[in-house]
């Protein structure tokens, strides 16, 4: 057994760098596993509107094209192996789609497994009422929602995955499955670890906790970001997990940007509620006896990660249909540039009511004067921005209204002040908008498994 | 209470401490983390949840909770429902929450001239 296990990250999200697959394993020959994440926490409700056009989509396809360029890397030095959750809704239908790609290159020998079994729309729409389904945030029953249910899916742990890739499995795709443990599976099936020795588990559930969301490890949206170095060629995180649990963060020698204390940390909190209490399905982790310290030059090492045992249900991420919504920028250069930029607004929403066309949510926004924030950071002087963006945005269950509000911001073009400029993109697009239902199920209703694809 | 944010004699929080922000669903967190133990003591005191929820009052979150991270030197705060439905269906141009990182590292405070010149902890 290898003493210390490579396992990077290339994917933060569906749309990151597509060559950085490629990059990395080029970088870094000796990776053992490579990660790929593709779904953000609304990404499979733009799945499902794929499916709906075509029942063989569902799935990340932009994984498949990554898998053209680099199998042959995967094969070459450490025999690296790969596990992504880009089969979304339809794993099965990315790993088929995988396996013709490996077939045409010839490295149709390579072993595709599938996981599946995090798929639990029907159990929610067969009893919607089952208080386990109540939104997390709002304490909602989802009786009110269930017909209008798009895809639910658990957030299954590392354990199918790790069961694949002991079978000898040399791409796992999934669904959703939790982003730590795309991390945690490959520690699983290589340390052998057992199921509940938890500090072990909860250092890999770090481990993938920092690496999921890419170059964010490595300095990318870090506080210090302007004064890195090489950004063009950021590096993607690496880990260099050990037995004990404990491991090192660092990215490949040559890259860019910076792996250091500071940065750490940030990744380590990012999207976190309780630090004491980290919900993962491997392990209930505890942030609060990490010790990181700097172990060389873009390597930090973190030990003293404590686990215990997960809940006994798992996270469902849910989404249903609930209307429409687009929003339309438009530049105003000149003097007084802000007073014009909203009552151009103004102009447009009070037209729509004059027309008898009231969507049930506007939304005017100033960009330049510190309305990303509404101002709770301060404002600039007015008298100083002679430059402001109109961002305006509109919602509501007609799609014909929010279609309405499409047409009426081109108007401005010409019946807008002198200096309004910025509309070649065309009108805006309406787009369909999906409500996030986050809640639980209990484990005894899902049944991870997986299964290889025949070659 | 007294609002410190007019106060011109007071300092960004930006000069010892840095920050990152995220969604879950339409709650946030930001994390500050101090740049020294002494700043993170300094913080523990005055960067109360009732600071964090009066300076983001114009977001309108629901609850504001602090969640203590001493072997971070960090202090995590979690606002719920700040962000006006999240990532799949708030209006606001960030849905996610990304900019409150460095909205917060704009906050001022009465931080002690000392805490500022202490260099940095890079490595």
């Amino acid at each position: 057994m290898k003493e210390v296990l490579r396992i990077g990250n290339a994917q933060a999200f569906w749309g990151d760098q597509p060559d950085a697959p490629a990059r990395l394993l080029n970088q870094q020959p000796n990776l053992d596993f490579l990660t790929l994440d593709y779904l953000a926490e609304v990404s499979l409700s733009i799945m499902a509107i794929q499916r709906e056009k075509d029942p063989h989509g569902g799935y990340a396809p932009d994984f498949v094209e990554t898998v053209r360029t680099i199998a042959p890397l995967l094969e070459k030095n450490s025999k690296t192996r790969l596990v992504t959750n880009a089969g979304g809704l339809n794993p099965r239908g990315c790993g088929e789609a995988c396996k013709r790609v490996l077939i045409e290159n010839g490295h149709g020998h390579l072993k595709v497994a599938i996981v599946e079994g995090d798929d639990v729309l029907r159990e929610i729409r067969q009893a919607p009422g089952n208080s386990v389904f109540n939104n997390l945030e709002t304490g909602h029953s989802a009786t009110a929602i269930a017909n209008d249910l798009v895809t639910a899916n658990a957030y299954l742990g590392a354990e199918p995955v790790a069961n694949a890739l002991n079978a000898g499995a040399d791409i796992v795709i999934t669904g959703r499955v939790a982003d730590p443990s795309l991390t945690v599976g490959p520690c699983l099936a290589h340390f052998g670890w057992k199921r509940d020795d938890y500090d072990r588990i909860a250092g890999a559930t770090v481990a993938g906790h920092l690496i999921e969301c890419g170059t964010q490890a490595t300095g990318g949206f870090s506080t210090d970001w302007l004064s890195l170095p090489n950004l063009e060629n950021i590096g993607y995180p690496v880990v260099e997990m050990t037995e004990d649990g404990s491991f090192v963060l660092t990215k490949p020698p040559a890259t860019g940007g910076r792996v250091d204390l500071r940065i750490a940390k940030e990744q380590l909190l990012y999207e976190i509620g309780d630090p004491g209490e980290y919900l993962s399905p491997d392990a209930t982790v505890s942030f609060l006896n990490l010790s990181l310290r700097m172990d060389g030059e873009d390597r930090v090492h973190f030990s003293g990660a404590k686990g215990r045992k997960p809940p006994d249900t798992y996270k469902v991420s849910a989404t249903y249909r609930e209307g429409y919504q687009t929003s339309g920028m438009l530049t105003v250069f000149g003097l007084n540039s802000v007073e014009k930029a909203r009552r151009c607004g103004e102009i447009v929403f009070q037209r729509m009511e004059n027309a008898g066309i009231k969507p049930t949510k506007t939304n005017l926004e100033c960009l330049g004067t510190g309305d990303s924030v509404l101002g709770a950071a301060g404002r600039p002087e007015k008298s100083n921005m002679l430059e402001t963006v109109l961002r305006l945005s509109v919602s509501d269950p007609d799609r014909k209204i929010v279609e309405r509000f499409s047409r009426e911001l081109a108007s401005l073009v010409t019946c807008g002040p002198q200096g309004v400029t910025g509309y070649a993109t065309g009108r805006p697009k309406v787009r369909p908008v999906f409500g996030y239902w986050p809640c639980l199920i209990d484990r005894s209703s899902v049944q991870p498994s997986y299964y290889f694809l025949d070659d | 209470m007294i609002d410190p944010q007019k106060n011109s004699t007071l300092r960004h929080l930006g000069e010892i401490a840095h920050a990152r922000s995220g969604d879950k669903g339409s709650s946030a967190n930001i994390a500050v983390i101090a740049d020294s133990c002494e700043a993170y003591d300094f913080l523990k005191k005055h960067l109360s949840e009732v600071l964090v929820a009066d300076y983001f009052q114009a977001m309108e979150p629901e609850t504001v909770v602090r969640f203590e991270v001493p072997n971070l030197q960090a202090l995590n705060f979690v606002l719920t429902g700040i962000l006006a439905g999240g990532g799949s269906r708030s209006l606001r141009v960030d849905a996610q929450g990304k900019t409150l990182g460095q909205a917060i590292l704009q906050l001022r405070l009465p931080i002690p001239p000392n805490l500022i010149k202490m260099e940095k902890e890079v490595s």
